[in-house]
């Protein structure tokens, strides 16, 4: 299997003969590139993406994947990945470079492919076993019957064993746990079509159901594909959302800066994280003075002060100033990793839920086989022939089988993900849509999630064009976000900046400058001399005359998130907002927004702890937050979303990944997961009605296998179109 | 009736290598990108002579 697991076109043809010398040699292949392309999407950007590509030296090959967005390429080992996107930058093509180790998983989707040769096994088997089944339901008499379902035996045995593996495998592992799913009738409904069928063939008897068993082996695999590749496709998608994290960090030995992968950082080592860069470990600053933004591990939106011997943790965002850092935890070791075992803890509430389709199965199962073995006992005993009465049972199984059922949710959830992927919303887990159909109870975590993460300035009315004149000569000359927004702010009014000399930053506190040789400075309250400190996000401005004026700053709403409360609120769903974020900071959001309920200078356990009081009290909790502070409450509610900007281990966390950047989708999305639910149970009524039709006509010896197989597949044509109306 | 003694071994082999196409199409990745493969096929660019 070595040959299907490599990804892309091989760089090295010979190798394919030799599946040792190819496992070596892509060990030493360390030219393989992946980039991600969003904007993509014709037949000549395939062919102009490729062209460029292999024009560049030491290219060997460039393959681009339209159904993914993504580009591989086989080169030598000096070809970076920086170089490949200025070439495609070039000609138009925005690209961004994914961690290829990453992505192995999903290149190689092996159990999708798997599942596909089962389908395609037993669909082979299928066709081939209906045709001889016609000749029989047409008459054949004698020898040549015999003869058709010998050959049906023949071909069904191998199959069943084969395809229907997944069945066994898993009515096995329900059976030692002592429960029962859905595969246990399936399993029993096959296996005894077939015993029974081939003692039949034995005794030469009239009726044989191997096109049955085969049958519904073929319906149920199709459902089970159907299932495996939506979630596939989400996975996917989610998972190239982790691979375009920056995988690499600065390191410095003896004085000299090296890129190195983050798996290679030890304890000890000296990071340099630039302006602009997140911490890739926890550590001390040795050297430097800058701000650092904690709003994705703790939602607080004033930037923190920091200088040598300040601790900082992984996933924290360098503001202003570089800063050498040593190492103190690494990886999992890392805070970003410590949360894991609140999520744990959190998670294990969750699991407990049962899907539809288990709790349908749990009713069903027991009556199937009740019914079944009753017949069997009454045939006996009126008839008193254990033949007649075996095939009366296997037939009641095969009537009742559940593929109809088997199909029910996937064919909708398949619907249902599919709709919702095109709103931008990956559905990663397999039951989340039943989960987000009960939610009653909403809770918001506030930065990054309800607000873009970008500061805004709140008072620009409050100063003179001439304070906003000399602020902005000193805000243009920093990256620091509050800089940018004060900058964006003035030069929206119209104004042009002051004629300020001998601007410089002083990482850590603000930028000065010289105002007609008096000194000007912008930045922190305490270095500007403004003295008393405030709860809001703010700049000072001191000028020459010894006056100071505040900048006031507040978070930014995200897109769409006034119209997803509004209609979340409409809908009849109770709204929260929890924060880590200052009190004051919270309840101006919660002001503007319309939300009553809210909690501020929330630490990561208080919000799980929250949410597991508000399941207690019976409501269904959905959870929006994109921190690391809101990992728990993630996993502690009954269904999660969070948006793509999210840190990794809270999209983890979370059931649902919002791909764009508008949140007024989410009140849509539970609405169709409403309908999907419903649709779900609809399916199930249809499946019944089938049944309560049949069973008599089984139970009464009148099945016949032609009439085994229309209920079959009417029921199950029926389904799948039912769960296409969700369209 | 007894030219099914050759039909239907006949009919059960070419159903077979059908079926052993289909395996090779999955196991060379034919499935992958079945979008870009739509596309490609309008491309005339490989339509004289074949990718070096």
């Amino acid at each position: 299997m070595t040959v299907a697991l490599r990804p892309g076109i091989s760089a090295c043809p010979a190798c394919n003969a030799a599946p040792a010398a190819e496992a070596l040699a892509e060990v030493e292949m360390d030219g393989q590139l992946a980039l991600s392309l969003p904007s993509i999407h014709c037949a000549a950007c395939i062919a102009t993406v490729e062209d460029e590509l292999s024009k560049v030296e030491g290219v060997h090959e460039a393959r681009v994947n339209l159904t993914l967005k993504r580009v591989t390429v086989e080169a030598a080992p000096d070809v970076t990945a920086e170089q490949l996107i200025g070439v495609l930058g070039r000609v138009g093509y925005e690209a961004h470079e994914l961690d290829a180790g990453m992505l192995r998983a999903t290149a190689t989707d092996k159990a999708g492919r798997d599942l596909l040769m089962r389908l395609a096994v037993a669909g082979f088997a299928a066709m081939n076993v209906m045709l001889l089944s016609i000749a029989v339901w047409s008459g054949a008499e004698g020898a040549t019957r015999d003869m058709f379902h010998w050959i049906s035996a023949f071909i069904t045995l191998p199959t069943i064993a084969f395809s229907a593996q997944p069945f066994f495998v898993n009515a096995w592992a329900a059976l030692r746990h002592g429960r029962l799913n859905m595969d246990v009738p399936i399993s029993l409904a096959i296996g005894l079509a077939v015993v029974t069928s081939l003692w039949e063939t034995w005794l030469s008897g009239h009726h044989a159901y191997f096109d049955a068993a085969i049958a519904l082996t073929f319906f149920l695999l199709a459902g089970r594909y159907l299932d495996h590749r939506t979630r596939a496709i989400a996975r996917s998608a989610a998972e190239e959302l982790a691979a375009l994290e920056v995988p690499r960090a600065t390191r410095i030995v003896d004085g000299v800066e090296e890129q190195v992968p983050l798996a290679e950082l030890a304890v000890g080592d000296t990071i340099l994280v630039r302006p602009g860069g997140r911490m890739p470990v926890d550590g001390k600053i040795v050297e430097g003075t800058s701000e650092l933004d904690r709003s994705l591990l703790t939602g607080e939106t004033l930037p923190v002060f920091a200088a040598q011997g300040t601790v900082v943790s992984a996933g924290e965002v360098n503001l202003t100033g570089p800063l050498k850092i040593r190492a103190t935890a690494v990886g999992k070791d890392s805070s970003l990793h410590q949360l894991a075992d609140l999520v744990a803890i959190a998670e294990s509430g969750r699991s407990r839920y049962t899907s539809l389709a288990d709790s349908a199965a749990k009713l069903y199962a027991p009556g199937v086989h009740i019914l079944s073995a009753l017949a069997f006992v009454g045939w006996y005993i009126y008839a008193g022939d254990l033949r007649v009465a075996l095939n009366i049972a296997a037939a009641v199984l095969i009537i009742t089988c559940p593929c109809a059922l088997g199909l029910a949710v996937p064919a909708v959830t398949t619907a249902a993900s599919g709709r919702l992927f095109k709103k931008g919303m990956l559905i990663k887990h397999e039951t989340a849509l039943e989960r987000l159909a009960q939610v009653d109870t909403v809770v918001f975590d506030k930065t990054g999630t309800l607000t873009e993460g970008l500061p805004e300035l709140s008072n620009p009315t409050r100063h003179t064009d001439d304070v906003m004149r000399v602020a902005l000569a000193l805000a243009e000359s920093s990256s620091h976000p509050l800089s940018q927004a004060l900058a964006r702010a003035v030069r929206d009014r119209g104004l042009q900046p002051a004629h300020v000399t001998d601007i410089r930053e002083v990482p850590g506190y603000g930028t000065e400058g010289r105002l007609n040789g008096v000194r000007v400075r912008l930045g922190r309250a305490d270095w500007v001399g403004a003295g008393d400190k405030v709860q809001e996000t703010s700049a000072w401005l001191s000028l020459g005359d010894g006056t100071t004026h505040r900048f006031v700053f507040s978070d930014a709403l995200r897109e769409g998130a006034e119209e997803a409360v509004r209609a979340l609120k409409s809908a009849g769903h109770r709204v929260l907002l929890m924060s880590g974020d200052a009190t004051g900071a919270v309840e101006a959001m919660a002001d503007r927004l319309g939300i009553e309920y809210w909690m501020a200078e929330a630490r990561p356990e208080d919000k799980a702890a929250r949410i597991a009081a508000l399941k207690a009290d019976g409501a269904h909790v959905l959870m929006v937050g994109d921190g690391l502070n809101d990992t728990a409450a993630l996993a502690a509610a009954d269904v999660s979303i969070s948006p793509a900007t999210a840190l990794d281990a809270a999209r983890v966390a979370s059931d649902i990944v919002l791909l764009g950047k508008d949140l007024s989708t989410l009140a849509e999305a539970i609405t169709t997961a409403q309908k999907a639910t419903q649709r779900i149970r609809e399916n199930f009524r249809i499946a019944t009605v089938y049944n309560i039709l049949a069973v008599p006509l089984a139970i009464a010896g009148l099945a016949t296998p032609l009439i085994a197989a229309l209920a079959m597949s009417t029921s199950s044509i029926t389904v799948s179109l039912n769960a296409l109306r969700l369209r | 009736m007894n030219v099914i003694v050759y039909l239907i071994p006949i009919a059960l082999v070419l159903g077979g290598l059908g079926l052993l196409a289909f395996v090779f199409t999955v196991k060379s990745k034919q499935y992958d990108d079945p979008e870009g493969n739509a596309r490609r096929i309008l491309s005339d660019q490989w339509d004289d002579h074949p990718k070096p």
